[in-house]
């Protein structure tokens, strides 16, 4: 990776309807440079989607999510990599990561109610065959993702005006 | 009660600092983006204040040593000489003080005999010619000019030279103009220092905030420039440390040995949970290569561009700042004062900048601002310039 794309880099993350000029202007590369290199990035699938960061506690959408921990048998050939996708492709299902340690694979689900969610684990998920087991938690609150703080009520504690 | 018989004239004599007048004028407001602060943005790194944490809970609540912690005095001459080339031995060349600003204050008080002068170049922070009236001297303003880039010239400084001239302090990186000098630049001066036999107070607490491929080069390690400089850093800026309170002065030993003197009557030693923070500060960069350090300054660098890329979109001239995390426009296309831009600006579009006459009468026609400020309101905050400077052009 060059220094330039990982300018742009973390720029996006912080701000992904930064316009092209103020990204030319803050990492000193011009405007063309800088739209190929983001260009290239998404071909590359370095950058997969700009979206925001929304705090539903705030909305009225309803929604409950769930931590699952999964142990799987893993398949000659495919490792774990076969069940995975299996598990990704439902619609509740938000992220999947194997993992280290006790269990195999962490399900993160997502759905409007308990019992829809209930549903999927006992309807969906657990009977795959080659799920052992599943051990599921439900988010209570949630504090922080991806760096950004819920709720910090944190302000600016500099002085308005120092020397 | 007349309290003037009472209090000392060498002091009252000195004018209330400009900042101070238009914090009061500022604080009045609500919801105003201040670019006119004087430190990071960040919070200091989370391993820097764990250390003190710790030590709290480990029950460190006891005096130090007046020149500081030991552990303290050997990283920060591991730190000057490993990262500026110029070695300071930690048992009797370095004082920890309680921020950069009491290290400049000790130094002016061991120099100064009452009718010394001490060259200040102008612009420059705030506390430099009150601290020599402090100490008993004259402060002698040396104007650097922005053809110069902000740089003090050997000429300028020549000229300012009298027989009463015992020393200059030489603020690079500069606040507020955020002007660098180059190598050569203090070749130059150390020349006419060496001419005429001068001290030199370099105060290089911005040393670590410098941009677009210009390097530090500390006064002190210049050729014969050793035994004539003391070189005062701190934490505030590099490690966004300001509330800690932590600086230091390094130099000749008979020199330290006198603001030790100082020191030790008047403070004793600087707060032990400062002391073992910066202490952890400086071995955590060693350990990984200043890496916050560096991250905090690539992310005043973007924002550095864009607010001098602003100021010139808008019509306004605007030097090329490398280093600290000021720009320092002229806004004499307005037609008005600082003072007035600045007091119009807060009160009609609710953002504060520093009258760059807060810094001496050569910032008369420029205003400081900050750009260590989170990105989206660096951004509010220049459009609403942009508005008030269309009005007003």
């Amino acid at each position: 990776m060059t220094k330039l794309e990982m300018d742009l880099l973390d720029l996006l993350k912080e701000d992904c309807r930064l316009p092209l000029e103020k990204l030319a202007v803050m990492t000193g590369a011009s405007l063309e440079e800088v739209a190929a290199t983001i260009e290239n990035l998404e071909n590359r699938r370095v950058i997969l989607r700009y979206s925001p960061m929304i705090n539903w506690d705030l909305t009225d959408r309803e929604r409950v999510e769930a931590m699952i921990e999964v142990r799987v048998t893993p398949q000659r050939d495919m490792g774990f990599d076969a069940i995975a996708r299996r598990i990704y492709c439902f619609d509740e299902v938000k992220s999947v990561f194997l993992m280290s340690g006790s269990y195999d694979l962490l399900v993160l689900v997502e759905a409007r109610t308990l019992k829809e969610l209930a549903a999927f684990v006992s309807g969906k998920l657990s009977p795959l065959e080659t799920v052992t087991g599943t051990a599921t938690s439900f988010v209570l609150k949630r504090y922080k993702e991806e760096g950004v703080i819920f709720d910090s009520g944190e302000s600016d504690r500099r002085l308005v005006i120092s020397p | 009660m007349n309290y003037d018989k009472f209090l000392n004239p060498r002091i009252t004599s000195v004018p209330p600092s400009g900042i101070r007048r238009f914090f009061d004028l500022a604080a009045t407001m609500k919801d105003t983006i201040s670019l006119g602060v004087g430190e990071p943005d960040f919070k200091t790194p989370y391993h820097i204040r764990n250390a003190a944490v710790d030590s709290i809970m480990d029950g460190e609540t006891q005096y130090t040593a007046n020149r500081g912690l030991p552990e303290l005095r050997s990283e920060i001459s591991l730190y000057l000489s490993g990262r500026y080339g110029v070695s300071y031995d930690p048992d009797n060349q370095i004082l920890v003080t309680i921020g950069a600003s009491e290290a400049i204050d000790l130094a002016l008080r061991s120099l100064c005999s009452p009718g010394d002068e001490v060259l200040v170049p102008e612009p420059s922070y705030v506390s430099y010619s009150p601290g020599v009236i402090f100490a008993g001297g004259n402060p002698v303003g040396v104007e650097t000019l922005e053809k110069d880039d902000f740089r003090l010239t050997a000429e300028k400084l020549e000229k300012a030279v009298t027989p009463r001239t015992k020393a200059l302090i030489l603020p690079y990186p500069n606040n507020p103009t955020g002007a660098v000098m180059e190598k050569r630049d203090l070749e130059a001066v150390a020349d006419v220092i060496r001419k005429h036999d001068l001290f030199v107070i370099s105060d290089e607490i911005y040393s670590e905030l410098i941009y677009d491929g210009h390097s530090h080069v500390s006064f002190a390690s210049l050729e014969d420039m050793y035994d004539r400089t003391l070189t005062i850093n701190g934490f505030s800026k590099a490690f966004a440390m300001t509330g800690w309170r932590v600086g230091y002065a390094c130099g000749p030993a008979e020199i330290i040995s006198v603001m030790n003197k100082i020191h030790q009557y008047a403070i004793m030693c600087a707060p032990r949970q400062g002391q073992v923070a910066a202490a952890a500060a400086l071995r955590m960069g060693r350990e990984n290569g200043y890496e916050e350090v560096l991250r905090m300054r690539d992310s005043y660098d973007r924002r550095r561009r864009l607010m001098v890329d602003a100021f010139r979109s808008m019509g306004l001239h605007c030097f090329e700042p490398y280093g600290a995390f000021y720009a320092f426009p002229s806004i004499r296309s307005s037609g008005m004062t600082s003072e007035e831009f600045c007091a119009r600006l807060l009160r009609e579009k609710n953002v504060a900048a520093v009258p760059g006459t807060a810094f001496g009468p050569g910032g008369e026609g420029n205003i400081r601002c900050c750009y260590a400020t989170a990105l989206d309101k660096l951004s509010t905050a220049l459009e609403r310039i942009a508005a008030f400077v269309k009005e007003n052009t």
